[in-house]
């Protein structure tokens, strides 16, 4: 296979990669910031962490994946990123380190301040990770200020956290809250029963409001800046489609019908992700200063011969961890309850 | 790039790594351990193993836990601090970390979730497999990480295109002999490890008479592992050692004091250096065993750091190529005298365990102080050797760590970073240490319940 061929594959397969962590760690982001919200008594919250229980940890690794793939294959790529967003990125593991480590201690002492507080870290800690990586996202849409080495030129973490911090990047972030928490709500009215469940699906009507709204502000900014026509493909309907899928998963929430709620904002944050690596293609980084210093998939990847040997791993091993992955929530589908007795975490 | 972010960069990688890797090890043995207790009672429907699993489980999802979020800052931080290192080995660097993600840490989490979750929920045979998948995914993980690592100490299958490393033989980097005696050293770390701390923790219940049938299966478990486990990590030690004088001979003759080149050469029981670290003032050698050391005969010549010294300065231009002296030399030091001590000590154990009444015996109560200082010294000064004697490489021979820091980074970018890193990792270390002597003195009836508020009592009475 040729180069840019190769190239091309791995831009892809990091694209599903992303796509994948999004709409999965989606839910569990929104599952944890809804945690102290939504569960009023112990047990309530301890059935809402258990709906995840099982399956946020193998969540998590797909962005360590989407990591690793892109320091295997565009090594470039994640070179700049990562040391240009250094302050957000450091604040994004804190976050992560917050939440994963509260999933196994909360419940480890019965004692309700210990509890209460590795509630309220899994809380924050998932609302900064969301947060972080919206913003992040929308940065890269934006562009950032590298120079034609690949570094970032404000060469100040500090600038970098409050640079990520102008108008599309804050929106970036918000939205994606906000899609998360509703993605969350959907996800616990599928897993919880009773009283815990009727609060999902009513908090769930309310986040969609405000995960519209600010859905629909992010579309029209995005397409009145022109930020979608810097590369070569045209994302065509998809991001209309993405629109339509969230607004169809509003009536989907009043017809109490979960199931097909789920699967639209779940449609909604596939699309969305489509619609990023699209209009970003060939481009991994945008140079806002100029842009013959973009970064793209052709001046940031690896050599043929490793992204060839990459290339057979991943096919090898990719459906069989999609097959197991896919599996263990077949194993875990059923319901959670409140009753001490079924309650692991 | 100035020094202050160099050495601030040097000092949040030490530390960040350091710490992860105080878990890291306990959590590759102990998962083997748990999956064998639960096999065992599959096998059996003997409650006691049950308790064997329940209990040291628990204490290996404590320290799982610490190591799997910490283990993300590892990934992230080589882009993040070391953005030039990254560009530099990222065709060869980058894939077995890739790798690592998509065939092991998929494995070990998405399996251990089952395990911890499925118990009475999935098949009895999915339930038993799990664990040792967990198992068998956290080790995967050790041996994809070692490949990356043994790269930048031995470079293999690469060649340097416009000033960057290229893959051109994936079959030689992940068969890279420094890499698989790394694995093998590594991996009966990870068994030792933990074998001392069922070993430390059976030995403190034992002193105060608490199940005492279930912890002299566990104690003896961890005799006969760590007996068997800490010859085999010497032997690779010893292997490495022969190993780090063909490819590395400059960290060899460091962990020596090895001053001048001599055949053949002493081995140096204590060398007092200067304060600079780089000049002896007095020593005390045994005559001809470093040669033995180094190349299994009793005359061979053993390069001193003047000479490499003065060798690289021909090779690589002007510069200083001798590491911290008083690092390496006393961190070799730490972690064969705690090695030895530890092979002896659980060969004691097994011996004195085969009599009845050893659970009365003296000397027990000295077991779990001495076995947790003895395993995180020598496993902490071993890796503090590996690291900190390839300086000033960060890849051997052909990139410095000087050279592989993030260009754009500030001291305040670091300070900041560096200051959340020791506050957060700090406050999980108090947590953390708390959790696992709560669970580990409660003991197996307390674990027995999955989650400690059903047994409130138990376990809050040992608060």
């Amino acid at each position: 296979m040729s180069h840019e061929t190769l190239q091309i594959i791995w831009y892809l397969l990091i694209a599903i990669l992303w796509i994948g962590f999004f709409f999965l760690e989606g839910f569990d982001f929104g599952v944890g910031m809804l945690l102290p919200f939504l569960g009023k008594k112990d047990e309530e919250r301890r059935a809402i962490i258990n709906t995840i229980g099982p399956v946020w940890d193998g969540n998590e690794v797909w962005l360590l994946t989407a990591g690793g793939a892109t320091f295997a294959a565009f090594p470039h790529w994640y070179a700049s990123m990562f040391s240009g967003f250094y302050l957000a990125l450091f604040l994004l593991l804190v976050g992560l380190i917050m939440r994963g480590i509260s999933f196994e201690y909360r419940s480890k002492s019965p004692d309700p301040a210990w509890r209460n507080r590795f509630d309220w870290m899994i809380a924050i800690g998932s609302f900064l990770a969301s947060l972080l990586l919206g913003a992040a996202f929308a940065n890269l849409l934006r562009g950032v200020p590298i120079d034609a080495e690949g570094n970032y030129t404000t060469a100040n973490g500090i600038m970098t956290v409050l640079g990520l911090l102008n108008p599309f990047g804050i929106l970036g972030g918000l939205t994606t809250v906000a899609v998360f928490l509703l993605h969350g709500a959907n996800f616990l009215g599928l897993k919880l029963e009773g009283e815990l469940k009727k609060r999902a699906d009513e908090l769930s009507k309310k986040l969609w409001i405000v995960a519209v709204v600010l859905y629909l502000v992010l579309t029209v900014f995005t397409y009145i800046s022109g930020y979608w026509q810097r590369g070569m493909v045209n994302p065509g309907i998809i991001p209309i489609t993405a629109v339509v899928t969230l607004l169809v998963a509003g009536y989907f929430i009043n017809q109490q019908r979960d199931g097909w709620a789920f699967i639209m904002v779940a449609l909604n944050i596939v699309l969305t992700q489509v619609t990023f690596f699209s209009i970003m293609f060939p481009n991994v980084m945008i140079s806002s200063l100029n842009p013959e210093w973009n970064l793209t998939i052709y001046n940031s990847s690896s050599s043929a011969y490793t992204l060839t040997v990459m290339s057979i791993v991943a096919l090898i091993f990719v459906p069989i961890v999609l097959a197991y992955q896919a599996w263990t929530y077949w194993m875990f589908r059923k319901r959670v309850t409140t009753d001490k007795k079924s309650l692991v975490y | 790039m100035d020094t202050t972010t160099l050495i601030l960069s040097q000092w949040q990688f030490a530390m960040t790594s350091i710490y992860h890797w105080l878990f890291v090890p306990l959590t590759l043995g102990l998962g083997w351990f748990v999956a064998y207790f639960q096999t065992r009672y599959y096998q059996t429907r003997d409650e006691s193993w049950r308790k064997h699993a329940k209990f040291w489980g628990k204490l290996f999802l404590i320290n799982f836990a610490i190591g799997v979020v910490t283990g993300i800052v590892q990934e992230f931080q080589f882009g993040m601090n070391w953005s030039e290192y990254s560009r530099f080995v990222g065709d060869i660097f980058g894939a077995p970390l890739a790798v690592e993600a998509l065939l092991a840490f998929f494995m070990e989490s998405t399996f251990l979730g089952v395990w911890i979750f499925g118990e009475g929920k999935v098949p009895e045979k999915v339930h038993l497999a799990s664990i040792w998948l967990a198992a068998l995914g956290s080790n995967l993980s050790a041996i994809w990480i070692l490949i990356a690592n043994g790269w930048m100490q031995h470079p293999v299958g690469y060649t340097i295109v416009d000033g960057r490393a290229q893959m051109t033989d994936f079959f030689a980097v992940i068969g890279n002999p420094k890499a698989w005696v790394m694995i093998w050293h590594t991996l009966a770390d990870g068994l030792t490890m933990a074998s001392f701390l069922l070993l430390a923790v059976s030995a403190w219940h034992l002193v105060r008479k608490n199940n005492v049938p279930f912890f002299k299966t566990s104690f003896q478990t961890g005799a006969l592992v760590g007996l068997v486990a800490s010859v085999v990590l010497f032997l690779g030690g010893h292997t490495m050692g022969q190993l780090m004088f063909e490819t590395q001979p400059m960290k060899f003759a460091a962990l020596e004091a090895h001053w001048e080149t001599s055949a053949p050469a002493d081995f140096s029981i204590l060398t007092i250096g200067d304060l600079s670290g780089r000049r002896e003032v007095w020593s005390l050698r045994v005559p001809a065993v470093l040669s033995f050391l180094a190349c299994n005969n009793f005359s061979c010549e053993v390069p001193g750091v003047y000479e490499l010294q003065a060798q690289y300065e021909a090779q690589y231009g002007a510069g200083q190529y001798i590491p911290l002296m008083v690092v390496t030399y006393w961190s070799f030091r730490i972690m064969m005298t705690f090695g030895f001590i530890m092979i002896a000590a659980s060969a004691w154990y097994l011996w004195s365990s085969r009599k009845s009444g050893y659970e009365n015996a003296k000397w027990l109560k000295y077991v779990p102080l001495t076995s947790l200082v003895m395993m995180y010294s020598a496993n902490m000064s071993g890796w503090i050797l590996t690291e900190m004697g390839r300086q000033p490489w960060i890849v051997q021979g052909l990139l410095k760590v000087q050279d592989a820091v993030s260009p754009k980074l500030t001291a305040l970018d670091l300070t900041i970073s560096l200051i959340g890193y020791v506050a957060l990792y700090g406050a999980l270390a108090v947590v953390m240490v708390k959790l696992m002597l709560k669970y580990a003195k409660a003991g197996p009836e307390a674990a027995m319940h999955e989650s400690v508020d059903v047994a409130p009592a138990l376990v809050g009475a040992q608060d």
